[in-house]
Formats: C-alpha cells, structure tokens, sequence
C-alpha cells in the first residue's frame, strides 16, 4: 500500500503539484474554519486564541435556545425559505414547460435572455431598486395609489416583508432557474413526441407524458439541495433589504449571527448560532437525501 | 405534424401573450432606473405615475456621479479586486480541475470529497471572520479576493470540461516527451478557450457584485469596492421625502438622483459583458447539471 501510494506520486508529481492551491484554498478557508468552529464551545477571548480560551460546553447552545430570539429566529428563517421554496420552486418549471411550447425559435431565445438578465445584476443594486420602488414616493406607491390605496413605505411594514423577498427573488432568479429545465428538455428525444402524436396524444398529454417525466430527476435534485438549505435563506439580501422595524419578521439566524457577531464582537455566542444553523441544515439534505431514495431512487451521492 | 386545432392555437396565443408580459415585468424596474436617470430631478419628484420615459430630460444626475470622486476611486478598486480577483480564481481553479479530470491518480477521490463537502457543510460566518484576521489580512486586497475564490460548482464544470479532451492527444503527447505541465499548457489550455471564458467571466461578474467581504474586512474608505459605496448610497441612505423642508430639498433630490445615475453606471458593464456570458454559459450550466 504505501509502496504504491508512492509510486502514485512520483508517476503523478506534476498533477498532485498543480491540485496544491486548490487544496490548500479549501483546507485553509473552508475546513480551518470547520476546525475554528470550536470557539461555540469556549468563552472565546481574542488575546488567548482558539487553544488557550476557557471552555464551557454547551453553554452558548443553551443560552440562544433559551434566549428570546430562539422562536422568532427559527420562524422567520424557516419562514422566508419555505415561502421561497412554495413560489420560488415550481415558477422556473412552469416558465421552462411554456417556453418549450413557443413555436418561435427567435422568441424563445429572446424570452430566455430577456428573463436571465437579473440574475447577474448585483443584490446590491436589486436591493436598493426594490428600496426605491416600495419607498413611499416610489413606483408601487405610485400604482397603489391611482388604484385608490394609501401610500406606505412598504418596506417599513413587517406584514409585508416576506412578500417582497419572495416577489423580489422571483423577479431576479426566474429565469436563470429555468435554464437547468430546459438543457433537460433538449435532451429529449424528438422522435418521443412523434410517437405520441401518432397515437393521437394532444399537447397537454405530451406535456404531462413525456416532457414532465424528462425533467423529473433535475426536479427531485434540485428539491433536495432546497430541502438541505431550508434554513439558510439568501441572506445577504435580507442584510440589505430589512431595517429594525420590520425585524420581528425579517430578523433570521443568519443577519443575527451577523449584528451579534460582527457588531457587538460576541464571536463565541454567535459561532454556536452559526454551527447549530450549519448542522441543522445538514441534518435536513441528509433526511430529504434519504426519502427522495426510498420514494424516487433518486439520490444526491 | 403540428396541432392546428382550435385550442391549441388559442393556447399559442395566450403563451405568447403570456411571455410578453413576463418579459415587460422583467425589464420594467431597470427601466425605470434608466428613465428616472434621466429625469429632470424636481419633475420626477412630483412624478406620480408611472414613468414610460424621462421626464423632462436631464444628464444632471450623471454630472453628479462623475464629479463624485469617490466613485471613481470605488471603480479603481473594483477593477483592481476583479483583476487579481479572476486571474487568481481563475489559474487555481483550471490547475486543480485539470488534475481532478484524469483517471488513475489515487489522491483525487479524497480531494474531490473535500470539495463537494463544502457545499453542504460550512464552519459559519465568525470562524472565518476570526481566521482572516488572524492571518493578517484584515484591510487588504487578499481579504476581500481569497474567501470565495474557488467555487466549487466552476470547479466541477471545469473538470467535467476537461474530462471531455481526447484521450489519445494527450496519450500521443506523452509519447513525445511532453510531461503534464507541458501537456496542460501546450493541448489543453488550446481545445479550453471556451470554458476558460465562461468561468473567468463567472468568477468576473461575481467579484464586479461581491460587497459583503468589503464590508466586513476593509476598513479604511479608500479601499472600497463600489458596490459598498453604492450599497450607502442606495441602502443606508433611506430618506423620508415628506418629512424635508424646502432648504434641504435640493440636497436631498441630488441624494435622489445619484442613486439611479449610480445604479445605471455600476451595472453597464454587467450588460456589456452579457452577451458573451449568454453565449456560453447555458452550455455551461449543462454541462455541470447534467453530467454530475
């Protein structure tokens, strides 16, 4: 064994070379960080570092589940990720099924370029787009009130900051979503579809009998990896979009390990936060890893 | 061999119909960025409904953009960031995805398991915060480039790239000589343009609209990439518009007009690059989804 694991080496050494980056990118800034997660079992103090803070168990795990945010936390982020996924999940597999109903080719392509264009526009500038257009003087306002409504900052109201992440999410991430479906369907072989025809199969029946089915195992990954990150929603635009006015429903773990954290310095407090947040989500892509290959044998590994 | 019944072309039709509405919705809000850019700034503030072009017609709002100093330091940085930025994501991830791609080396499971981990399990916001600033980069250029410069999905397309060269060229390379050095610069960095393109301007765009390693790594001003100006200028800056009086009205509907002015310039280069990147990257995600 370990004669041929040097072998391996001396055969390969210009290959293992060129792969040291990349290993040790991911060893320094993914897994040293795994290993640095320890800290949400100590009283992590900066002038001792990682190997000389006190530690005190579970301590920190404690004080959040117990704390008053624990519920309100687990709520919003469990929330806002199950909204995205109710609207967010089936709006690129309806697109993807109707572009592939357009006789056009020209159209097609012209829906398809005209609907990924947001994905690549910064959240940054998403966010302050969708500031401006919900401010009380904004563009909905506008439209809100030639309907005979009242104006409102709207982005100052907690009952309505769920719909405007959703809506907001679909706006920039409906079409690029879609992509995935339809590289699927250009698989598809077209003599499937002659076939049907010859039997006599309406589109509707084509549709549901040989364009859906083609696209059945993408869905069922992609629904897994979703299922895996129900608790870790698009967090940065929440940063940007929320304001402590409307934290009691878009306050999530993530922005609260961020202010906890970042802001207040209380590193070990929201490291806990942090790892009890990454282990659930693990926890839950495991869980919907195994029911997808009992139910579908359909698996991510 | 098409439908022509009744239903069918109705559906046609409404399908049509549909995607012209969804394509309107799509572009409308950027539109409107790009009227009220435009706009005479005390008319757009009166403006209460809704904008089908500028009204009146002003390049103030530009004027204001280009005499911020700031935001010509806030593009000399991120052209620096998304310079070193892509170059360094870009060598790191083509070497190791060409290393990954070839059959019989031993190590390669393992590190390709280290990697795709990483996608489902990460060791949270403080650790790395605290391992960045104890590495010495906090304020520096490597703080803002090295946290996310290797993605693992542009990795694996990467790979799945490569996997993909004939065997035999580079069989007959060896042949001749050629060590794999050799080999990955002379054969396949050649037949890769394509893929090299589209994740050099994947990692681009991502580095043009990163702001959150800015954020919570630079200290000094002079620093920041323009996405963290803008982000204060379109974020931060939230005023109540009722609540001015007149004096202040001038300042504030200058405030105004630099957000959209500043929105329009940020994201030009993002539409100047989209046709290249839309020419590939459908291929590209393909090629990821697809193959596993």
């Amino acid at each position: 064994m370990r004669a041929s694991l040097r072998k391996d080496f001396a055969k390969h050494k210009i290959l293992y070379a060129m792969a040291v980056p990349l290993v040790v990118y991911y060893v320094v800034f993914h897994y040293f960080p795994m290993y640095g997660a320890v800290i949400a079992f100590q009283d992590y103090n900066p002038g001792a570092g990682i190997f000389g803070s006190e530690w005190v168990g579970l301590k920190h795990f404690h004080d959040f589940i117990t704390g008053p945010y624990f519920w309100r936390l687990l709520r919003n982020t469990f929330l806002l990720s199950f909204y995205s996924l109710l609207f967010g999940f089936p709006a690129p597999i309806l697109l993807a099924l109707l572009i592939n109903e357009l006789r056009s080719e020209i159209l097609k392509r012209f829906v398809q370029s005209i609907t990924y264009l947001p994905h690549f526009i910064s959240v940054v500038v998403i966010s302050g787009i969708v500031i401006d257009l919900t401010n009380s003087n904004g563009l909905i306002n506008n439209i809100i009130e030639m309907l005979g409504g009242e104006r409102s900052t709207l982005t100052a109201n907690p009952a309505l900051f769920r719909t405007i992440y959703v809506s907001s999410s679909i706006w920039t991430e409906l079409g690029w979503g879609s992509i995935i479906y339809l590289a699927a369907l250009s698989t598809v072989n077209p003599h499937l579809y002659e076939a049907a025809e010859m039997d006599g199969a309406g589109r509707l029946r084509k549709a549901i009998h040989i364009t859906l089915p083609a696209i059945r195992p993408v869905i069922v990954i992609l629904l897994i990896l979703q299922m895996g990150r129900l608790l870790s929603v698009g967090w940065e635009k929440v940063l940007l979009l929320y304001n402590p006015l409307v934290y009691e429903t878009a306050d999530v773990i993530a922005t609260y390990v961020y202010r906890r954290g970042l802001e207040q310095a209380d590193y070990s407090f929201s490291a806990a936060i942090g790892l009890f947040n990454s282990i659930v989500n693990f926890i839950l892509l495991i869980a919907a890893n195994k029911i997808s290959q009992k139910t579908n044998e359909t698996s991510l590994w | 061999m098409r439908d022509t019944g009744l239903s069918s072309r109705l559906f046609d039709a409404a399908n049509v119909a549909l995607m012209f509405v969804l394509m309107a919705v799509t572009l409308y809000p950027m539109l409107y960025v790009l009227f009220a850019s435009f706009s005479d700034p005390v008319l757009l503030a009166n403006e209460k409904g809704v904008l089908l072009r500028p009204v009146g017609f002003s390049t103030e709002a530009y004027e204001l953009v280009f005499q911020n100093p700031q935001i010509w330091n806030g593009f000399k940085n991120t052209f620096l960031y998304v310079g070193v930025g892509t170059v360094f994501s870009l060598t790191c991830t083509a070497l190791g995805a060409y290393t990954l791609s070839r059959k019989g080396l031993f190590w390669n499971k393992p590190i390709l398991m280290l990697v795709v981990f990483t996608m489902f399990f990460s060791g949270g916001l403080i650790p790395l915060f605290l391992l960045v600033k104890g590495l010495g980069l906090m304020n520096t250029l490597w703080a803002v480039i090295l946290p996310n410069a290797i993605s693992a999905y542009n990795l694996i397309v990467m790979r799945t790239f490569f996997q993909g060269i004939s065997e035999e060229l580079i069989e007959s390379a060896r042949m001749d000589g050629a060590n794999d050095a050799v080999i990955f610069v002379k054969i396949v960095l050649p037949l890769s343009w394509a893929v090299i393109s589209v994740i050099g301007l994947f990692y681009a765009v991502s580095e043009w609209n990163s702001w959150f390693n800015a954020a919570i790594f630079l200290r000094e001003r002079t620093k920041y990439p323009l996405q963290l100006l803008l982000r204060e200028i379109l974020v931060q800056n939230q005023v109540d518009y009722s609540m001015i009086s007149t004096a202040e009205m001038d300042s504030m509907l200058a405030k105004r007009m630099i957000k959209y002015s500043a929105i329009i310039v940020s994201t030009v280069p993002i539409l100047f690059v989209y046709p290249f990147l839309q020419k590939y990257f459908v291929k590209g995600v393909m090629i990821g989804s697809l193959k596993e």
